[in-house]
């Protein structure tokens, strides 16, 4: 067996080794490496504008690696323990449709949590899989959307034995973690592919302190967003695959949708933070753990906002819990957690990742300092001194079941009507509604709509969350099927 | 042999100091830590190549962000001074015999220990009975506390830096908490002059008076801080800087000053236009 050398960045070593070559580009970007665009230059400096260049000879190709991506590819494979990993430049979006495209195609079954990211839904758009649901439990107290139970899933997957795969969040948004072991053993069992969603769960390849990753746990394919705790630049990301998948076909996939002319400031950033993490990984999350520890002790401590922890590890829904989440329910304090988030914005010039209706997460990572946390506990401090209020009248999120009328597919290209949106209770949407964030559907295309949908979409939009997805962006208006296509 | 210091007061200008000696250099958990002998400035202490305070004109500084609220407040018992690290602020604080308790917050060590060991003009009365040093994060220290302190001296670095959360709406909001019902927050408050210090400087008058009733800026000329004109901010939950001033009962205390008089303290209100424009415009804004 090869040993792989993990202080390589063989990317980033080709394109220090072509700078200094000094070719002159008769090629595209046609900036030229920056001259026809000073503007941007000065915005991005030198360095960066000489390193956006095209796939050549000595720096390789996305599409058909056989040199220094190919090896970065093999580094980045080693330092998650994958049989085979791609460099991903569509974002984690399209690692996880890639995915999913590599697995199910028109009119097969998947098994997933409702609580997936929009990726997978457009996935099933484009390939007309049929998602099967499973009831993500949810926290009555917290209003967060959970893990899925084993025997959920075992119940899927018993109603669907022709399903082709089960496809888990590791972890959610919020840091839940289902049991991926053993969802993939059932899977296995039952001969389907099990996918996981790591786009939070970068982490967890670098430290035995955190839960069980995709590879650990024996899952077969994997979409790791690098790019949010890994330090590589947003948009960069992998696909990591075990030894069961035909790495080939998969390669054919990506192949498919994902750009020709891939970025090397991407592909670079991916290179280095992969070498960043095999070399230093497991020391700098533990310092991310300790930080946030002590910023969940700290806010606790404020009085009102609950930062949970792995106390609500309860064995099934919540398997494990991801202590580097750094999730608060604001409902305590009186206020919804997305009036947390614009608060923190407009009157602290502190940006959280998101707030919901009664939670807020505050990303941290590898660049954290201990003085930036406390600024956001200092904030929230005064967040509930000068804007407090008692608890009532709050509404906490809750989990409305979907029914799924028609495939996402069909749906999305059948013949559809506009109607106001008061009126389309009964009637089977042709398009997404999230609230984002998070970014999780509240309605699919193919999904039928009901009266507690629909009070739900108000009751969102009256807490200042934003709905997307919707041709009509004011969500004044749904597109639903025609009756003769229902 | 040519010796200097130089700071960078904008990009484009510099302030230089000849040096006859360097009697430090270290590295702190926070910043680098430099102390330098001159002929001009007598001995300076720098944190990050930023230039913090020379022993010739370290009193302007320190008078002024210590008597004028002690002029203006009637009963100062209990103090906080956030940095201060060298010291200066508590030397001034130490000659009022009536303050009964003065909690210093230093996240540093290191430059304690250096300019105890350095700048003894300045760290003389450290050990003072009535002093407690915590070291810690300002932002943290204060957030726990309430209803506690006559007084809060914030004595900060730049807002680029360790130093950055002590300019923010969340710190001067927990120090409102944690003042009395008549208590008075002061402020280094950068200089109005370069176009980047007075941004930070307006974003700042900008976050106090939203945090304050009463907010007041006041100047002083400090020759070896960029463009020379300094200001302060004075904010208050009851006292009024001008008004409320008793000058008979200041100087009758007889602390002899080098820069501070109470008929200083009342012309150092008075501001230029360029200045007054520059804060009315984020006071307007709120």
């Amino acid at each position: 067996m090869k040993i792989l050398d993990q202080t390589r960045a063989p990317i980033y070593e080709a394109l220090e080794n072509f700078r200094k070559m000094r070719v002159v580009p008769f090629d595209v970007p046609g900036h030229k490496r920056g001259r026809g665009n000073p503007e941007l230059t000065r915005l991005l400096g030198e360095t960066c504008v000489n390193m956006d260049v095209n796939s050549m000879k000595p720096l390789d190709n996305l599409c058909h690696p056989i040199s220094v991506i190919k090896e970065a590819e093999e580094l980045a494979a080693d330092a998650f323990g994958a049989a085979y990993a791609y460099l991903m430049v569509g974002g984690t979006t399209s690692a996880v449709q890639s995915m999913v495209l590599s697995t199910v195609k028109r009119g097969d079954k998947i098994i997933l949590p409702r609580n997936v990211h929009r990726s997978v839904m457009g996935a099933l758009v484009l390939c007309g899989a049929i998602p099967v649901y499973v009831n993500p439990q949810c926290d009555s107290r917290l209003g967060i959307p959970l893990g899925m139970r084993v025997c959920e899933v075992a119940d899927a997957i018993r109603r669907n034995p022709d399903a082709k795969a089960v496809l888990v969040n590791n972890p959610t948004y919020y840091g839940i973690c289902s049991d991926l072991r053993a969802i993939v053993k059932l899977a296995h069992d039952a001969g389907m592919l099990c996918l996981a969603d790591e786009a939070h769960g970068t982490h967890f390849y670098f430290s035995d302190k955190l839960p069980v990753s995709a590879m650990a746990a024996g899952a077969d394919m994997a979409a790791v967003s690098m790019h949010k705790s890994g330090g590589s630049l947003t948009q960069s990301s992998l696909l990591l695959m075990g030894p069961n998948v035909h790495a080939g076909y998969v390669r054919q996939i990506i192949n498919l949708t994902q750009t020709t002319s891939g970025s090397y400031l991407l592909l670079s950033s991916l290179d280095i933070a992969r070498r960043n993490l095999a070399l230093r990984g497991k020391q700098e999350f533990e310092r991310v753990i300790e930080l946030a520890n002590y910023a969940r002790s700290e806010i606790n401590d404020i009085g009102g906002y609950y930062a949970y922890s792995s106390e609500l590890i309860n064995g099934e829904s919540i398997f494990d819990f991801d202590v580097t989440k750094l999730s608060v329910n604001t409902l305590e304090v009186g206020l919804a957690g997305i009036e947390v988030y614009d608060l923190l914005r407009d009157e602290y010039d502190i940006q959280i990742e998101f707030g919901d209706l009664g939670n807020i997460l505050a990303y941290l990572s590898i660049g954290d300092r201990p003085r930036e946390v406390e600024r956001l506990v200092s904030a929230l401090s005064e967040v509930r001194r000068r804007f407090g209020k008692s608890r009532a009248g709050l509404m906490e999120q809750e989990y409305i079941e979907p029914e799924v009328a028609v495939s996402p597919q069909v749906a999305f290209y059948a013949e559809k009507e506009s109607l106001p949106i008061e009126d389309t209770a009964g009637r089977v949407c042709s398009e997404f509604v999230m609230c984002y964030p998070p970014g999780i559907p509240i309605l699919a295309p193919g999904e039928r709509i009901t009266k507690p949908i629909l009070d739900y979409i108000a009751y969102a939009k009256a807490k200042g969350c934003s709905m997307t997805g919707p041709e009509d962006a004011d969500i004044l208006r749904l597109n639903v099927l025609t009756r003769e296509e229902a | 042999m040519e010796f200097w210091f130089s700071e960078k007061h904008s990009n484009d200008a510099k302030f230089s100091i000849r040096v006859n000696r360097q009697l430090y250099s270290g590295q702190s958990d926070f910043q680098r830590i430099d102390v330098f002998e001159s002929q001009e400035f007598g001995r300076f202490l720098t944190l990050d190549g930023y230039m913090m305070l020379t022993e010739r004109d370290e009193f302007i500084y320190h008078e002024m962000i210590t008597h004028v609220p002690m002029a203006v407040h009637p009963h100062v018992r209990d103090v906080l001074v956030i940095g201060a690290g060298d010291g200066g602020v508590i030397r001034e604080l130490c000659r009022y015999d009536d303050i009964d308790h003065i909690d210093m917050v230093e996240i540093d060590e290191e430059v304690v220990r250096v300019c105890r060991e350095f700048l003894p003009k300045t760290a003389c009365s450290l050990d003072d009975p009535r002093v407690t040093i915590h070291y810690a994060d300002g932002l943290k220290f204060i957030r726990s506390k309430e209803n506690c302190y006559d007084l809060i001296i914030v004595d900060s670095t730049d807002p680029f830096g360790p130093g950055e959360g002590l300019f923010t709406r969340e710190f001067y909001g927990n120090c409102y908490k944690a003042l009395r019902d008549d208590g008075i927050m002061v402020n280094q408050h950068e200089s109005p002059f370069y176009d980047e210090d007075a941004v930070a400087c307006q974003r700042a008058h900008k976050r106090i008076v939203e945090s304050f009733p009463i907010s007041r800026v006041y100047q002083a000329h400090i020759p070896t801080y960029p463009s020379g004109h300094w200001l302060f901010g004075f904010a208050s939950k009851k006292y009024h800087p001008l008004k409320d001033l008793d000058a008979d009962r200041w100087n009758a205390r007889n602390l002899h000053c080098w820069y501070y008089t109470t008929m200083l303290h009342r012309g150092a209100f008075y501001i230029p236009a360029y200045v007054e424009e520059l804060l009315k415009h984020v006071e307007a804004a709120d």
